[in-house]
């Protein structure tokens, strides 16, 4: 590994003085890519054809990333992967490629997903499991699985991620990257796949929080294509980077961080916890000040089912384009209806089936109200939460998931019930559209772990900053993995 | 027939077509008979597709929405409608669901009858959605047309307050003239841009009965056909005693039979699993743009119906004809800037021309007689170059042959003889052969005179003057 390890502007600055062409780059990554597809089982599709391309001031020119199989790219196989699109190639490009493609980023592959971004495991893609590559026999969870092993692995500095739930942000805390999902609109959605539109992001897998700041900056701005983008050309999160973060105040909630909450705690979770408040002291090394702040558990064990009901919902009807008739694999049939059925019952995995039967029954008349319109009230009700609170904060740090990677095959085992809401509660992010960013924060079982930092809409600098500021106080910048057995 | 009472609530379907572009799409909104030729990705829901609401689009409709005096909403947004079908690729179909916010609601409209009279029809609602792709299903096979997929599409649905199907088709045609009138529409249901939804039921007390409803009758004479045929129906078994066989259901019009169809039950109906499209976001509409909108609006029908009868004179009857389709009342309107006197226009327009147009099935603004060459042949009999006679023989000579009128009269020797000199010496020729008749006429038998007007008629082949023939037969006659 030469070039790939090291953070954007490090390559950059060797590409302006010629120590290294892009060519020579991108077939860095496409060696790399080989490698960790054997694995980790990483992407759908690498590009051995690419070549590279023009430097020029564009921090990002001739460098490599990856793209998650659910951003369209023109010409480029994009599966969502799904065995329902095996065999799609869009004609069109997303919105968010294209900008970095524009400046001259190489796209050197296509990452493997959980089919859709319906998963949070890493196990749901149509070519399989992706393995986390500090141990391969663990999961990256999901669903930016592939573009998490791809990162953390060095393969390239950043992958692109969509993030529904915290489909960056967790993945990034299991495998020791950075993370970062800006406020809804900031990024356009136009080309990506949709999962549920409401709480859909687009986002990015870097190991720097400034290799964050300047992929985001490349890929944001109002899309004609997209409504729910808005006009972002005053924000430029990397020139406006910096680690003065005194007089900072930041929260956590208490109902979810203190060990006293979970009496029957596994050693893990009481690491994890410990760590966690270990970077609050961190936090507090460098000036910002740091309170427990206690929120309704009834609204905190709320949000998984918010999401399932809401995700759910919208991903039923978000899907049924997937025919068959138009595009992907034909199904057989006597009539159209038949040869959607049989389409869909072949192409689909069982995990999204459960959820689109759930969605569609949220949905129905007679459970509208109980389900999918309460789901939105309590969503709502969170938000308020959170938005009271960032009047009096700067921002929101939390401990990412219950603890390290879960095994692959420990798959079956049921969480326990008051980890649920531990696991989850990164969900809060997508429900406000609020900017978060996931940072490596130590290891539990010499397995990464991380920490969020999630802000008030529209006050992403505020959130990188705080998390350029931690993650110089801590040693896990730039990390990447090794195999640990 | 007739002792029942009939309620009939109607759902008018027309797509805008005067937008440039789609509602949710940038595809070119233009009807066009080469299959699939305005689309983008949207309008075939590729994985990706984001819709952009068409500001345009939103205006036409809440103009609408104030025509029909109706209430607007404070804030705009869609919902999705969820159902699987070839036609909506997306396999859901933006829309908006009333009676949650739409652009319009709780509004009524004043119709005139032919008869003078007026009566009111509520609106429910009118509300902005997507058409779905044009299907044809063939022996074995379905072909589908994405061009008319993400069309903007104005519901409008009535409360059920009309009780005949002449009301019905009053009430549909004057519709139709404020989409022509407003440019919003060509509302040409000839190119499918107008389908109605009918409910029809009868009852013989003041409740409500048994509501059946006719889907996607593609024109007014059907519209009219179904509302006839249904009460019929309904009546028949109402009298025979076995109203419990009129079900809640939806049938189809068949326009070859003249009979309505059971399609389906409404217990069967589908739940739709209505939500707010999230990907656009809600906003506000403020009373400033409504204010503007409504500034905007054009002359609208009746106003232009009581200008043609108060300023030209032209009669309720004619000038009702006249104002029903846009294309009729901007012939009319294009005649008077040529000169050509209103009455006169509108005689031509209500006789010769409409009646050629609905004879042939065509359109006024086709046809190869244009205000401009209605105007010369006009003008000629005013000059008295043709006779009355001649001039409904030129126009549809021009209307045959696609030629020039001035052409016509040339080639055919079409003129009308007014020089007094070439009739006195025919007249003088033809009483100088019937000393007879002038012998009859002197005794008494006046109807002679016209024996004489027709001699020379047949010798002039109707091209002498009339008027002149009849002044030179007077005076000759008095000298003999």
């Amino acid at each position: 590994m030469k070039y790939m390890g090291l953070s954007i502007t490090e390559i950059h600055e060797k590409l302006k003085k010629g120590e290294v062409t892009s060519d020579e780059l991108v077939k860095e990554a496409l060696e790399l890519s080989h490698q960790v597809q054997e694995k980790c089982n990483a992407f759908v599709t690498i590009l051995d054809d690419v070549k590279g391309g023009e430097v020029t001031d564009e921090l990002l020119s001739g460098i490599p990333f990856g793209v998650k199989d659910n951003y369209s790219t023109k010409g480029i196989l994009t599966t969502g992967s799904s065995n329902t699109l095996k065999d799609y190639v869009p004609f069109f490009d997303a919105t968010a490629y294209a900008n970095l493609v524009a400046k001259g980023a190489i796209a050197v592959n296509k990452t493997a997903m959980d089919e859709f971004g319906l998963g949070g495991t890493g196990t749901t893609a149509h070519t399989g499991v992706q393995r986390n590559p500090w141990d391969l026999k663990r999961m990256c969870s999901g669903s930016s699985s592939g573009s998490a092993a791809a990162v953390a692995s060095g393969v390239y500095p950043y992958a692109l991620g969509s993030d529904t739930g915290d489909s960056i942000r967790k993945p990034a805390g299991f495998c020791g990257i950075v993370g970062y999902k800006p406020t809804y609109g900031m990024i356009s959605r136009y080309g990506l796949f949709p999962f549920a539109s409401s709480l859909d992001h687009c986002g990015v897998l870097t190991r720097y929080v400034r290799d964050a700041a300047i992929v985001v900056d490349a890929m944001k701005g109002i899309d004609k294509n997209d409504m729910t983008s808005w006009d972002s050309s005053h924000i430029h999160l990397n020139d406006d980077l910096n680690d003065n973060v005194k007089g900072k105040k930041l929260f956590y909630i208490k109902e979810l961080c203190d060990l006293e909450n979970y009496p029957d705690a596994s050693q893990e979770l009481r690491e994890h916890l410990e760590n966690f408040q270990a970077t609050l002291k961190k936090c507090e090394e460098l000036g910002m000040s740091v309170e427990g702040v206690s929120v309704d558990i009834n609204l905190i064990r709320a949000i998984p089912s918010i999401y399932q009901v809401i995700s759910c919902a919208e991903a039923t009807s978000n899907l049924s384009n997937l025919t068959g008739l138009i595009f992907g694999p034909r199904g057989d049939g006597e009539n159209f209806m038949e040869m959607m059925k049989d389409h869909r019952t072949k192409g689909f995995s069982p995990l999204i089936k459960r959820r689109l039967v759930i969605g569609s029954y949220v949905l129905q008349t007679e459970n509208q109200e109980r389900y999918f319109k309460n789901a939105q009230r309590a969503r709502r009700l969170i938000v308020d939460t959170m938005k009271d609170l960032f009047k009096k904060y700067d921002a929101y740090i939390s401990p990412v998931g219950s603890g390290p990677a879960k095994l692959i095959d420990g798959s079956k085992e049921m969480l326990k019930d008051d980890t649920i809401a531990l696991e989850d509660q990164l969900q809060i992010g997508n429900f406000g559209g609020f900017p978060s960013i996931t940072i490596p924060n130590g290891f539990v079982s010499n397995l990464p772990v991380g920490i969020n930092i999630t802000g008030n809409c529209y006050d992403d600098q505020n959130v990188l900053n705080i998390a350029y500021a931690l993650e110089g106080s801590m040693d896990y910048k730039g990390q990447i993995a090794k195999e640990v057995k | 027939m007739g002792k029942y009472n009939v309620t009939i609530g109607l759902e008018m379907h027309c797509e805008v077509s005067e937008t440039k572009s789609k509602v949710f799409s940038s595809a070119r909104n233009e009807y066009t008979d080469v299959a699939n030729s305005n689309i983008r990705p949207y309008d075939m829901g590729f994985p990706g597709v984001l819709p952009v609401v068409n500001k345009e689009a939103v205006k036409m409709s809440l103009m609408m929405s104030e025509i029909l005096n109706c209430r607007q909403p404070e804030y705009m947004y869609f919902e999705r409608k969820n159902y699987y079908y070839p036609d909506m690729p997306k396999n859901y179909q933006i829309t908006q669901n009333p009676p949650e916010d739409c652009v319009g609601m709780g509004g009524y409209i004043d119709i005139q009858r032919e008869d003078g009279s007026t009566f009111r029809v509520d609106i429910d609602n009118i509300h902005l959605e997507e058409d779905a792709a044009r299907m044809t299903h063939l022996y074995d096979t379905s072909i589908i047309d994405y061009n008319r997929a993400a069309v903007p599409l104005l519901e409008l649905v009535t409360g059920p307050c009309i009780h005949s199907a002449e009301d019905a088709v009053a009430f549909l045609e004057y519709i139709r003239a404020i989409y022509q009138y407003c440019g919003i529409s060509e509302a040409d249901s000839k190119k499918g841009q107008i389908r109605c939804d009918v409910n029809v039921s009868i009852s013989d007390d003041d409740t409500l009965g048994t509501k059946v409803e006719m889907k996607n009758v593609n024109s007014f004479g059907g519209v009219y056909g179904a509302i006839q045929y249904e009460i019929k129906r309904q009546s028949e078994l109402k009298d025979a005693g076995r109203y419990d066989e009129v079900e809640q259901e939806t049938r189809r019009w068949d326009e070859e039979s003249g009979t309505t169809i059971r399609m389906r039950s409404k217990v069967d109906a589908e739940d739709y699993k209505y939500f707010v499209e999230p990907n656009i976001p809600k906003y506000k509409i403020s009373k400033e743009w409504l204010e503007e909108i409504r500034k905007s609006i054009p002359e609208l029908p009746y106003e232009r119906k009581s200008k043609y009868m108060d300023k030209y004179g032209l009669s309720d009857y004619d000038a009702g004809i006249l104002i029903k389709d846009i294309n009729t009342a901007k012939y009319f309107e294009r005649c008077l800037e040529l000169g050509v006197d209103a009455k006169m226009a509108a005689n031509w327009i209500t006789g010769n021309i409409l009646g050629y147009v609905y004879k042939y099935e065509t359109a006024i603004q086709d046809i190869y007689v244009t205000p401009e060459r209605l105007e010369v042949i006009l003008s000629a009999m005013d000059k008295g170059d043709i006779s009355s006679k001649q001039a409904k023989e030129l126009f549809f000579m021009v209307l045959e042959r696609c030629e020039e009128p001035k052409d016509i009269m040339k080639s055919e020797g079409m003129q009308q003889i007014s020089d007094e000199g070439a009739l006195s010496k025919i007249i003088i020729e033809i009483l100088d052969n019937n000393t007879k008749q002038i012998e009859d006429y002197k005794n008494g038998k006046t109807n002679m005179f016209d024996y004489f007007v027709g001699q020379v008629m047949k010798m002039t082949k109707g091209q002498a003057n009339p008027v002149k023939v009849k002044e030179i037969l007077t005076d000759e006659l008095s000298k003999r």
